[in-house]
């Protein structure tokens, strides 16, 4: 047969079949077992009316237990076995998480993942902030936004596969495909390659490490104000945002003396995609590229949502258009803001995609997802594979509740 | 201290003209109301004036200084807005001290003001509260205090009170006379479409009607003596009737023949040689008066009465397309539906207009 048919008939049956179930489903509750008619027509109504969203619901509830719910049970079981030669599994405890926690490799996933859990979310909400802000200011803010959304459109892997273009590498004497390494070729050690390649990157550090700095003291401020209540867990937790913070703030102090130290190689093309550590930078940008969009289109929603005579009243109180932005607009659309960041920071927690596509984990680049596929059906190993799994699902939850929480909020 | 000088002042949108040839002076310590139907541009002319709307034309001065393109913030000016537009995310207090903050002042004197602004309007408890968290009448109480703590030479109304309840509004309507009386020097420019609240507070009103200034004047003035028709009949409620006539007697009192068959007279003069004249008579509903003498100025079937106790409206049968004559008569007169009923009017009290301007201001 052929396979469009094939498809057509499948779609038929599988839209008919659900019809099916509703259609049928409801006149055997309506008709059979509790008809509203004879004696007890009016306490049959509500028995039905008290049973058929069960019923409605049934379909999904099943198909979320089937593909969901029983596979985390199932994962975490696995997670606690190990295969035995020639078939069957024995009961191990914890030893799979023990044995994974002293790979080396595990170790770079979980650092690889920490680093793109600041650095991509972080990029694609200021961009995504930057582009919502700007696009509404001008008359060709449209088409730039359906440019800039556009990304959105292609998967991680297409995008993957754009990008390793991007930083294809071809021999010096050869003329080179790769957009990256063809603009690399431009910088000669001069003084437009300083300016480019080593007081912007350094200005960039700067301005993180400054972002940071602000955001850990506002966290940290309130414990030097005297007579606020507070609560068991928030010294605890201001420290370790301070800890955080300084931990974050001297590695880009470090990165900035680094930049000042290091001989570039001029004139040689790279291979961008083994060069440890920044590799994982190259491999974020795809992900930022996609996300980017996606921040804008919420956050350009919502700042248009913002009261336009709040900001002539703020324009009558004499702020300029930075305060406006600062402390008008980004205050009232915080919660927003907040949403899309954990939004994103969980499409991170899961990124399998490019790393698989790109790297493989090679380099220096592995990430968790990676690392629980490499382990289950690369290595055949379901005991480590699970471990990592549940790791990654510990990982998610507690931004996954955040999210959620804060999503009904705004929705209220 | 703070007077206000617009001089052929004019917003165009495009090729779109909003208002033009707005010529208007502004003494220190009025209050002056904006009114006019909606789109007559009033709420722009505000806008304008504060610096939110360009001005494409004329030039505005406070105090003797052309601020055209003045930045809002440096032209000692606050504006209260309809909606309140309290910034949502801060406190009461930092509402209110939003402004200052942004100018530098020292935390003393940012506490100092915001104190005194809350013990004049009664927040005190409030301060640290959101705007969320509070009623709308204090919201708007929010917003004057926010305009108060800057000290501005000039207040900005824009329809204050439309988001209140009636209650409400008859309450902070008060206050705002009370927040005036308390700063006679400071000038204040208030838009409404509520002709209560411009009778009540102004100074002066001023009409504004087809992007143009109608009149400008004492509230009393525009009832008593207004300009031209729209004003005769935007003040007041109901509006003035119109009975088209022509005048039979010139003099130092006026005597016109209606086309419904009555007479009027008016003391309004006319001179010599304008028999004939075509004019349209205006009475005041509150002005008409029944009569049972042969010299009538209207005459008519009672469609339909609304006794408010105090007065009762009586609404005249109409043919289709003409607009009902009403007349408003102290005490109760339901009895009077269906009945035919004639009325005359004090002469002072008939007002002649031809062309749609008053002939009282003719020169």
């Amino acid at each position: 047969m052929n396979p469009a048919l094939q498809g057509l008939i499948t779609i038929v049956v599988g839209v008919g079949g659900c019809v099916a179930y509703y259609y049928f489903s409801n006149q055997l509750l309506d008709k059979v077992l509790f008809p509203a008619r004879g004696p007890e027509a009016g306490r049959n109504i509500n028995r039905a009316n008290m049973i058929r969203p069960w019923l409605f619901l049934f379909p999904a509830l099943f198909a979320l237990g089937l593909y969901l719910a029983y596979p985390v049970f199932e994962t975490l079981r696995l997670s606690l076995t190990q295969r035995l030669p020639g078939g069957g599994s024995e009961w191990v405890g914890l030893q799979n998480y023990r044995n994974m926690l002293g790979e080396p490799k595990f170790w770079e996933a979980l650092r690889n993942n920490m680093l793109w859990l600041i650095v991509v979310p972080a990029a694609s909400t200021a961009f995504g902030l930057l582009a919502a802000q700007l696009t509404d200011r001008i008359r060709w803010g449209n088409i730039a936004k359906s440019l800039i959304f556009m990304p959105m459109a292609i998967s991680f892997v297409g995008a993957s596969v754009i990008f390793k273009l991007i930083y294809d590498t071809r021999a010096a004497d050869q003329p080179q495909i790769g957009v990256l390494n063809a603009l690399w070729l431009q910088f000669e050690g001069g003084f437009w390659s300083l300016v480019f390649l080593k007081i912007v990157p350094a200005l960039i550090l700067l301005a993180f490490a400054a972002i940071v700095a602000w955001v850990a003291w506002i966290f940290v401020r309130p414990m030097f104000k005297t007579g606020e209540p507070t609560g068991f867990w928030t010294v605890p937790l201001r420290l370790f945002v301070a800890g955080a913070a300084i931990y974050l703030i001297f590695l880009s102090l470090r990165s900035i003396v680094n930049i000042f130290g290091a001989e570039l190689p001029y004139g040689q093309p790279q291979t961008w995609l083994t060069i440890p550590f920044w590799n994982n930078f190259f491999l974020m940008v795809v992900l930022i590229w996609i996300q980017t969009g996606f921040a804008m289109v919420i956050l350009s929603a919502a700042l248009r949502g913002v009261p336009e005579d709040t900001v002539e009243a703020a324009i009558v109180d004499g702020a300029n258009p930075f305060q406006i932005f600062f402390r008008i607009k980004v205050p009232q659309i915080m919660p927003t803001i907040v949403v899309v960041w954990t939004t994103i920071t969980i499409v991170v927690l899961k990124v399998f995609d490019i790393v698989f596509a790109m790297t493989n984990g090679q380099w220096e680049t592995q990430v968790l997802a990676n690392y629980m596929y490499d382990k289950l059906f690369r290595a055949n190993d379901w005991g480590i594979g699970s471990a990592a799994a549940m790791v990654i699902m510990l990982l998610v939850t507690p931004i996954l509740v955040w999210n959620v929480w804060n999503a009904r909020r705004e929705l209220r | 201290m703070a007077g206000l000088k617009l001089t052929d002042v004019a917003k165009a949108y495009g090729e779109v003209k909003v208002l033009s040839n707005i010529n208007l002076d502004i003494s220190p310590g009025e209050l002056i109301v904006f009114v006019g139907p909606s789109g007559c541009g009033k709420s722009t002319l505000l806008r304008m004036i504060a610096g939110l709307e360009k001005i494409t034309g004329g030039t505005l001065e406070i105090d003797g200084v052309r601020v055209n393109d003045v930045p809002p913030a440096q032209r000692g000016i606050a504006m209260v807005f309809q909606s309140y537009a309290l910034y949502p995310h801060m406190t009461v207090r930092d509402n209110m001290s939003f402004a200052l903050r942004l100018a530098g002042k020292s935390q003393a004197e940012i506490d100092a003001a915001v104190e005194k602004a809350a013990r004049a309007l009664q927040l005190g408890p409030y301060l640290d509260r959101l705007p969320k968290a509070l009623s709308g009448g204090q919201r708007q109480r929010v917003a004057i205090g926010r305009a108060i703590v800057r000290d501005p030479k000039v207040y900005l109304f824009d329809e204050p009170l439309s988001n209140l309840d009636a209650a409400l509004r008859v309450a902070t309507r008060i206050e705002i006379a009370q927040l005036k009386e308390a700063m006679p020097d400071r000038t204040m420019i208030y838009v409404t479409h509520d002709q209560v609240e411009a009778m009540t507070l102004a100074s002066r009103i001023v009409v504004l009607a087809g992007g143009g200034i109608s009149q400008v004047g004492t509230p009393l003035e525009l009832y008593e003596r207004p300009e031209n028709e729209f004003v005769a009949q935007f003040i007041g409620s109901p509006a003035m009737n119109l009975f088209k006539g022509e005048i039979t007697g010139t003099g130092t009192a006026t005597a016109v023949r209606l086309a419904g068959g009555g007479t009027a007279v008016s003391a309004v003069p006319t001179r010599d040689g304008e028999q004939g004249l075509r004019v349209n008579v205006g009475v005041r509903p509150e002005d008409l008066v029944p009569t049972d003498d042969a010299a009538f100025l209207y005459q008519g079937t009672v469609d339909y009465t609304e006794a408010l106790g105090e007065v009762t409206i009586l609404y005249f049968h109409a043919e289709p397309g003409e607009t009902a004559v009403i007349a408003k008569l102290p005490g109760i007169h339901a009895d009077l539906r269906g009945r035919n009923v004639r009325l005359k009017a004090d002469p002072r009290k008939v007002h002649l207009f031809s062309n749609g301007k008053s002939l009282l201001y003719r020169k």
